[in-house]
């Protein structure tokens, strides 16, 4: 079930570029994508465990964080906490909203206030960071998470690759940014690949609430086994 | 004094003889002492905390510090915080609330800074638990924008309970110069962005953002002490409200208060959908 789909974008800057008005941009990604935001959110089952979910949408905008996307997710998360559901929250964001300005920034303190009252509850708050994870979404919720899992190879970073090449005028290792660098710089828990993430997503809510788990194959093992 | 452009307060607020963290430091406590490091990895200088007396009772003061000359400025990196910085941040803060010290901060950077080796040691998480660390403080913490408040990197000093700016301060999600080269291609076009993106004091405090301008009647690289006592003045002024609410009604509303200001930020529309 969706949560809170009648919210989108106002205009508090009245920001034009180019000569496009923001409501205008907005307009012409709403009618492309089918949603009214960038973030989806809502209630459901993975394996039989609830949970509130909160999906980023890249083709929206780049899945850039404003108003609707900070307030959307405040929203799922104290949901969530009340409905005694995990949280868990696919991130994938080109970073904040430059149309909404200052607004865009102050979503940060935002969503870490919001899963507050996950971790009043001890409710798991889960966030698996998609390609591409950039800007004030991995400087806010995304990396406040209990346990944060990534995508294989998804690119992960505060500054883009781009910026970083220009201000520094350094080149890039290969493999800079990617999960599989930040799995071995201590910054994430796990990669998981998509087709097993339904499994060790119930697996791992399962294990922090102290609930028996299903899973009877340990993923390490396949993992290993796999190589 | 004339009117004064977005561009213009850009300018002045960026101006290299403004005053800066450690003279506010220097001016407003008595017998102040430095500390530093974050216990991890290093000393970042583009950080700056200090305890000592303000008026009469201990604080903490944190803040960017950027640097008067082009050498200071190369040796504290603009005044932009590699994670050692925040990480810093966040020790001095748990120090701050072990004593029950309230704590100032002082914001001034461009930008936390987007190198290959801060984004190693994870640029991105040490500003996110920066700024939960300000957000749970069981302490009083006010804020001053006294020049460049360049987005997340100096955000994560400014989740107080108090958010002051001075008056040629300005607060941006990005800087002029990135928004006009992402939006019109062109970083040459930032005088443009800097008046669309709404960055100003004057339009902060509109927004219900930051709680009070303090004026410059000479911007602040004209005069410096007078600035300075404004500042404190203003500081005072709040830090004594903040500490009767603390006094009154206890650490846990008076978290519950800051927590509802930075939930309600932000505008949308909304229509019933079942």
């Amino acid at each position: 079930m969706e949560w809170d789909a009648g919210l989108s974008p106002a205009d508090p800057l009245r920001f034009v570029a180019l000569g496009e008005p923001y409501p205008r941009k907005v307009a012409e990604a709403q009618e492309r994508s089918g949603e009214r935001e960038a973030l989806v959110t809502g209630a459901a089952t993975i394996l039989g465990v609830p949970v509130g979910l909160a999906v980023a949408e890249f083709g929206f905008l780049g899945a850039s964080m404003g108003s609707v996307f900070g307030e959307k997710f405040a929203r799922a998360a104290e949901r969530a906490a009340a409905e005694d559901r995990a949280f868990i929250v696919f991130a994938s964001s080109g970073g904040a909203r430059m149309h909404e300005g200052v607004f865009s920034l102050f979503q940060l303190p935002k969503t870490i206030v919001a899963v507050e009252s996950l971790s009043e509850r001890r409710l798991p708050f889960i966030t698996v960071l998609v390609d591409p994870c950039y800007g004030g979404v991995t400087a806010s919720f995304a990396t406040v998470a209990d346990l944060i899992l990534a995508e294989p190879g998804a690119m992960i970073g505060f500054a883009g690759p781009r910026v970083i090449e220009q201000v520094t005028r350094q080149k890039l290792p290969a493999g800079f940014q990617s999960a599989e660098f930040l799995l071995q710089h201590g910054m994430i828990d796990a990669i998981v690949p998509r087709p097993r993430l339904r499994e060790e997503l119930a697996h791992y809510i399962r294990l922090l609430t102290n609930q028996r788990s299903t899973s009877p194959v340990s993923f390490v093992t396949r993992q290993e086994s796999d190589r | 004094m004339m009117q004064l452009t977005a561009w213009d307060r850009v300018q002045l607020a960026r101006h290299q003889a403004r005053p800066h963290t450690l003279d506010y430091i220097t001016e407003l406590l008595e017998e102040p002492r430095e500390l530093h490091g974050d216990r991890l990895f290093r000393d970042d200088p583009a950080i700056v905390a200090a305890i000592g007396r303000f008026g009469t009772r201990s604080v903490i003061v944190l803040g960017h510090q950027k640097g008067a000359s082009t050498t200071e400025n190369v040796a504290r990196n603009f005044g932009m915080p590699r994670p050692e910085g925040y990480r810093k941040a966040i020790r001095i803060l748990h120090l701050a609330e072990k004593f029950g010290l309230p704590v100032i901060t002082f914001i001034d950077t461009p930008a936390a800074d987007p190198g290959l080796e801060s984004e190693e040691r994870g640029q991105a998480w040490a500003i996110s638990s920066c700024l939960q660390a300000f957000l749970r403080a069981q302490v009083p913490t006010l804020a001053v924008v006294i020049g460049e408040g360049g987005s997340g990197g100096a955000l994560a000093l400014a989740v107080c309970d108090r958010l002051l700016m001075l008056e040629n301060a300005i607060f941006a999600v990005a800087s002029p110069e990135a928004c006009a080269a992402i939006l019109w291609r062109d970083a040459a076009r930032a005088p443009e962005a800097a008046e669309t993106m709404r960055i100003t004091a004057q339009e902060l405090h509109r927004f219900g953002i930051a709680d009070e301008v303090i004026p410059e009647p000479a911007p602040a690289h004209l005069d410096a002490s007078g600035t300075i006592r404004r500042v404190g003045q203003a500081l005072e002024r709040h830090l004594e409200e903040l500490l009767q609410l603390w006094h009154e009604h206890g650490p846990a509303h008076a978290r519950h208060l800051r927590w509802a200001r930075y939930r309600a930020i932000g505008l949308w529309h909304e229509d019933p959908v079942t």
